[in-house]
């Protein structure tokens, strides 16, 4: 296997995006991505395109051709990869597994999401139906909030984790976001207004929740042979790759206090980088909702199990704590455009290594100059572990 | 649905036939009032919900068992903000329960206020015909 790593990045404002077409969107992430490289788009040997909502959320039932067209990257290998909410880390998979076999020297991984283009009921179904719809959706009307939610109510149960702890994750995520310009809601927010909000699914309530929003992002990757014939300067080495998934019903899982498919994946991106929890400066974690970024903290080493809401509290996934999360804004507070989530985690755990354009406030110290990105699709129905380094 | 100029896409209205053939006995067994779930002849491995095929064992030769009705609930939420389809419906609250088989089940869990559920409760799973006519099953007090 090659060596392989990220050259360029882009990400576009993050939000209520309905002055763009899907095509639009995804440009505004391209260009800044191939502008970071210092490359066209006619160099760009292989494109995979992370998506979820084709012609259910948003009309185009082809985004890859129409997004490639509309961005000049017509003729490369193209394909649109699905994984639900990590659509375009698998995405990041298939473009590095590209250049790692040899296949080619520079590709390309793209998310894009039009999520606003209908009623929020209709788009509550669609994600609702995205689990499996013939035994959990048909005659239940589980919805994506009451998949966590039934996380929330077992960790709650077994470890005594509660309501003001979940709140903690918006208060602490709301915080940073604030400070991230392409952010979708850059309001600071308090415990009381977490706990005081609707609603959705108990015990999750409305500022548990990520928004819906729109918003693209694109990494480009190269082979160690083509960074040095570009010259590029802060190459950003993809070290780990790890992935996996759980069954599409959740009544066939263990248990409801973490995602099986998250410690597996973590466990081999740990072992292909060579490291330890211990030596990740900082974190990208998947946090759909409230819950999902305590259960990862768990999950994925950083604290016994049923003591994530321990590392909340004492404020070690904050700058200066432990292992600071989310300082982007997370999905919670920057947004959660299903299928381009991957590749904007790996757009910020980028721009942290080279220290590099990130607002005063939320860089973070860098000592190993490692980053990690974990982004699950559903509700660990998969799950992809990125870890980079500089 | 945005202050920005729009155009409406074309509409169309979409309603799939899901075949059940494979698992008639089990929808035809909701209507009797019986929550069916399969067993493979080969390993002996029970499916919930019911599989016409077993990938432990690669057969295709499955058992009908009819389920015990004893559950522990594991996990429970109540939905309030619902999806188009369920928009008709009240708030609905959704459990898995655990059966004494080793399945767990995800259905409804009615019949109780929303402050009498905990996790680790005894229910009852019943089969049922909604009053719209879809054969379901459900949890209720025991």
């Amino acid at each position: 296997m090659r060596k392989v790593a990220v050259i360029g990045v882009g990400n576009s404002k993050f939000g209520n995006r309905s002055d763009v077409n899907v095509a639009e969107l995804a440009f505004e992430a391209v260009k800044p991505s191939l502008e970071d490289a210092g490359i066209s788009a006619k160099n760009v040997e292989f494109v995979a395109i992370g998506t979820a909502g084709a012609g259910a959320w948003y009309e185009e039932l082809l985004p890859a051709v129409v997004a490639a067209e509309y961005c000049g990257l017509t003729k490369a290998g193209l394909m649109r990869c699905e994984a639900a909410c990590a659509s375009s880390s698998a995405a990041f998979q298939a473009a590095y597994s590209t250049i790692a076999s040899g296949q080619a020297d520079i590709a390309m991984a793209l998310g894009v999401e039009k999520m606003r283009e209908i009623d929020t009921p209709t788009a509550m179904e669609w994600i609702g139906r995205a689990g499996y719809y013939l035994w959990e959706f048909h005659n239940f009307g589980l919805t994506f909030p009451a998949y966590y939610a039934l996380h929330a109510t077992a960790h709650m149960a077994k470890f005594g984790t509660t309501e003001e702890d979940l709140a903690l994750v918006a208060v602490k995520n709301h915080k940073y976001g604030s400070m991230n310009p392409i952010a979708h809601l850059q309001n600071r927010i308090t415990v009381d207004d977490v706990l005081s909000s609707m609603v959705i699914a108990s015990p999750l309530k409305l500022f548990d929740c990520c928004p819906m929003t729109d918003g693209s992002a694109a990494v480009i990757l190269a082979s160690e042979e083509k960074v040095k014939e570009l010259g590029i300067d802060t190459p950003v080495w993809v070290a780990g790759i790890g992935y996996s998934s759980g069954t599409a019903n959740l009544s066939k899982r263990l248990d409801y206090v973490g995602l099986e498919a998250s410690v597996q994946a973590a466990q081999m991106a740990y072992k292909m980088a060579g490291i330890a929890p211990s030596q990740v400066d900082f974190a990208e974690f998947h946090d759909c909702f409230t819950i999902a970024e305590i259960m990862a903290y768990e999950d994925l080493g950083f604290c016994p199990k049923g003591e994530g809401a321990k590392l909340i509290r004492e404020g070690q996934t904050e700058i200066g704590g432990k292992i600071p999360v989310n300082m982007d804004g997370g999905l919670k507070a920057k947004g959660h455009p299903i299928g381009t989530t991957g590749c904007s985690m790996i757009y910020e755990v980028t721009k942290q290594l080279r220290e590099e354009a990130v607002e005063r406030g939320r860089q973070v110290p860098l000592k190993n100059y490692i980053g990690l990105a974990h982004n699950v699709g559903g509700t660990g129905h998969y799950c992809y572990v990125t870890i980079l380094r500089r | 649905m945005s202050s920005m100029p729009t155009i409406k896409s074309r509409e169309i209205k979409i309603v799939q036939d899901i075949p059940i053939s494979k698992t008639l006995k089990f929808w035809e067994g909701l209507k009797e009032g019986k929550v069916y779930a399969t067993k493979c002849k080969k390993c002996g491995k029970v499916y919930f919900p019911p599989s016409a095929d077993c990938p432990e064992c690669l057969s295709s030769e499955m058992d009908w068992i009819e389920l015990s009705s004893e559950a522990e609930i594991e996990t429970f939420t109540h939905v309030v903000v619902r999806p188009t389809t369920f928009q008709q419906y009240k708030p609905y609250t959704v459990a898995i329960g655990k059966l004494k088989e080793g399945v767990r089940v995800l259905a409804w869990l009615t019949g109780f206020k929303l402050s009498q559920i905990s996790v680790g409760m005894k229910v009852k799973l019943v089969a049922k015909i909604s009053p719209e006519g879809y054969a379901t099953y459900e949890f209720v007090p025991p």
